[in-house]
């Protein structure tokens, strides 16, 4: 168990979160500039808060009541920083072992070995850092962390500086770290893809303040959300599990409490839990059962409310039985259907607009 | 090279050197607080660091004269030690690290200050104590500003001569360095000669020291991008 309440003085601004969790990944979600990186500089003790809490499981790292800050050396927690920030002067062989010569034999729980073969670092060892891709030195740091036993690992941006194709590399690395080493991991990000398909948990962070917290598909389709993630793709995050697969069609069916959506393969056995999120400038909806069309993915709910109107659009809040969903659409279709509350609707999702970027792993 | 010039040259380099050494860990000492540590009156020790580099070096021996003299407060407490300054080569070397540490501290501290922190926080996070990254850290990726300071010292060092001859005199053999010798020989009848053969030493030494440490930044920074 994580917990986190702390006030840290920071240039512009005072960061006041408070946040807890014992999930596997929780995601600090928000965008640059909200406090985030302070947040996990003070869990690493490299922020020091004005006043505030930090306990990992049974360890207090801080703690301004009783007058405990314990130095960054002594947290054993694993930090992973955007840019890598491999040590120049070392080869990859001395990097991965500098935190692990530091650490008492007493604390060593990482086998070396297994984290430098899940990783595949074993072949760069003889190499210098400056002769790495972004992706290979990612790796490096996220190695080098790990084999100091931390208890925690902290990952800020870790895709940030890296291409689409890198990107994809660290975050199953990352997923692999996850499901084999046990090891609880906080994960700040602004990309709403890594955060969906990482994260089990989500704290969103707006100027310095908590401004959602909980589990991922709850945090995430708060309608608020927009300013965050840009309108473009706000939307619902559904907790699903694979319900069957199309080999001749190359689909599969996910079911959830309410109904089941069929998108394009996902690479999961059946019963496995997913999450997808469905964009809300995805979903149309209808008054009545459509035939005779395309899209693959009709699902029966009613109206909740009819959000906010601005200029030619406005988003309605669904519930697909017990699942929260959410449709944009113009204000004019909104009132040549005459929805309000309780209004029964057909819910259109065209299966090709939820791509392997929005489905992720639980 | 007559036994004499020998001596001479010598002498020079015991005094460089030693002047250097003694001076090196005060110097990067120094350079770290000035390029890490905030704290009030930093422009002041600061302004005083500098001081030797913008000083008539006379005055800066004039104040060693008084400081470290055997009457003085700092050498009338370090004679019963055993450390005396005032007219030995110990004072030449004294008064030669007092005027290359402003050079030293400069150098070393740019390098310093083009130390990223958060490398220095991410080694923390590994386990390093701050002595430990000091170390590990900061002082090799800073190697190179460390010799580039040092030659400079050095070199000022070998060419020192107002503080010198103001603190500890022109004594043959204890105290008359290069410099010194070369401005004795210009002041007798007949040294022409003997000053000219000295300067060209002088000459020589200073290449090679200059030499030697392009030498050494280039093996350290070859050493950081292949180790």
């Amino acid at each position: 168990m994580l917990e986190v309440d702390v006030v840290v003085p920071r240039g512009g601004f005072r960061l006041e979160a408070a946040f807890r969790s014992d999930a596997p990944i929780v995601a600090l979600f928000g965008r640059s500039g909200s406090g985030k990186t302070t947040l996990v500089n003070a869990i690493a003790g490299i922020a020091r808060p004005e006043r505030g809490r930090i306990v990992i499981g049974e360890r207090v790292l801080f703690d301004s009541a009783r007058g405990i800050d314990l130095a960054p050396e002594k947290r054993r927690v694993g930090y992973v920083f955007q840019d890598a920030l491999l040590f120049p002067h070392l080869s990859v062989r001395a990097n991965v072992a500098y935190g692990e010569s530091l650490t008492p034999a007493a604390e060593r729980f990482v086998d070396g070995e297994r984290v430098l073969a899940l990783l595949g670092i074993r072949d760069l060892l003889d190499r210098n850092p400056a002769s790495l891709s972004g992706g290979e030195k990612q790796r490096v740091a996220i190695g080098r962390a790990l084999m100091a036993s931390p208890r925690i690992l902290l990952l800020d941006e870790p895709l940030a500086s890296l291409d689409g194709a890198r990107k994809a590399e660290i975050l199953a690395y990352i997923e692999l770290l996850r499901d084999e080493l046990r090891l609880p991991m906080v994960y700040v990000s602004h990309a709403l893809e890594e955060v969906t398909r990482l994260a089990d948990r989500v704290v969103v962070i707006a100027e310095g303040r908590v401004i959602a917290e909980g589990p991922a598909a709850e945090a995430l389709s708060r309608a608020d959300m927009g300013a965050l993630t840009g309108r473009f793709d706000e939307g619902a995050v559904i907790e699903a599990r694979v319900a069957a697969h199309d080999a001749r069609f190359e689909l599969t069916t996910l079911a959830f409490a309410g109904g089941e959506l069929v998108v394009p393969n996902v690479d999961a056995l059946p019963g496995e839990p997913v999450r997808v999120r469905v964009r809300a400038r995805d979903v149309s909806l209808a008054l009545s059962r459509p035939s005779g069309i395309t899209i693959q993915n009709v699902l029966e709910g009613d109206v909740v409310s009819i959000g906010h109107e601005f200029g030619a659009i406005v988003d309605v809040a669904l519930r697909i039985g017990h699942t929260a969903l959410s449709a944009r659409i113009t204000r004019k279709a909104a009132s040549d259907l005459a929805l309000a509350p309780g209004a029964r609707v057909f819910a259109m999702v065209k299966a090709v607009s939820i791509d392997r970027r929005s489905v992720g792993f639980a | 090279m007559s036994g004499e010039e020998s001596g001479i040259l010598l002498l020079s380099l015991k005094v460089a050197f030693v002047g250097l050494a003694a001076s090196l860990p005060p110097a990067i000492a120094v350079a770290f607080v000035l390029a890490r540590k905030r704290f009030p009156g930093k422009t002041l020790f600061d302004a005083f660091v500098h001081l030797p580099l913008v000083l008539p070096p006379v005055v800066v021996g004039y104040a060693l004269l008084v400081f470290f003299g055997t009457q003085g407060p700092i050498g009338g407490l370090l004679e019963p030690l055993g450390i005396v300054f005032a007219f030995r080569w110990t004072g030449a070397a004294l008064a030669a690290s007092i005027m290359g540490f402003p050079l030293l501290v400069r150098a070393i501290r740019l390098a310093m200050e083009a130390v990223d922190p958060r490398i220095e926080a991410a080694a923390r996070t590994l386990g390093a104590s701050r002595t430990r990254v000091f170390f590990t850290v900061t002082m090799p990726l800073s190697v190179s500003g460390i010799v580039t300071g040092a030659l400079l010292s050095f070199a000022r060092s070998l060419g020192e001569f107002g503080a010198t001859i103001t603190f500890v005199s022109n004594i043959p053999g204890e105290t008359r360095t290069l410099p010194l010798a070369i401005y004795t020989f210009t002041q007798v009848p007949g040294g022409d000669a003997q000053a000219l053969r000295l300067a060209l030493f002088s000459v020589a030494l200073s290449l090679a020291a200059l030499a030697f440490s392009e030498w050494l930044v280039r093996r350290s920074s070859a050493h950081a991008s292949h180790a």
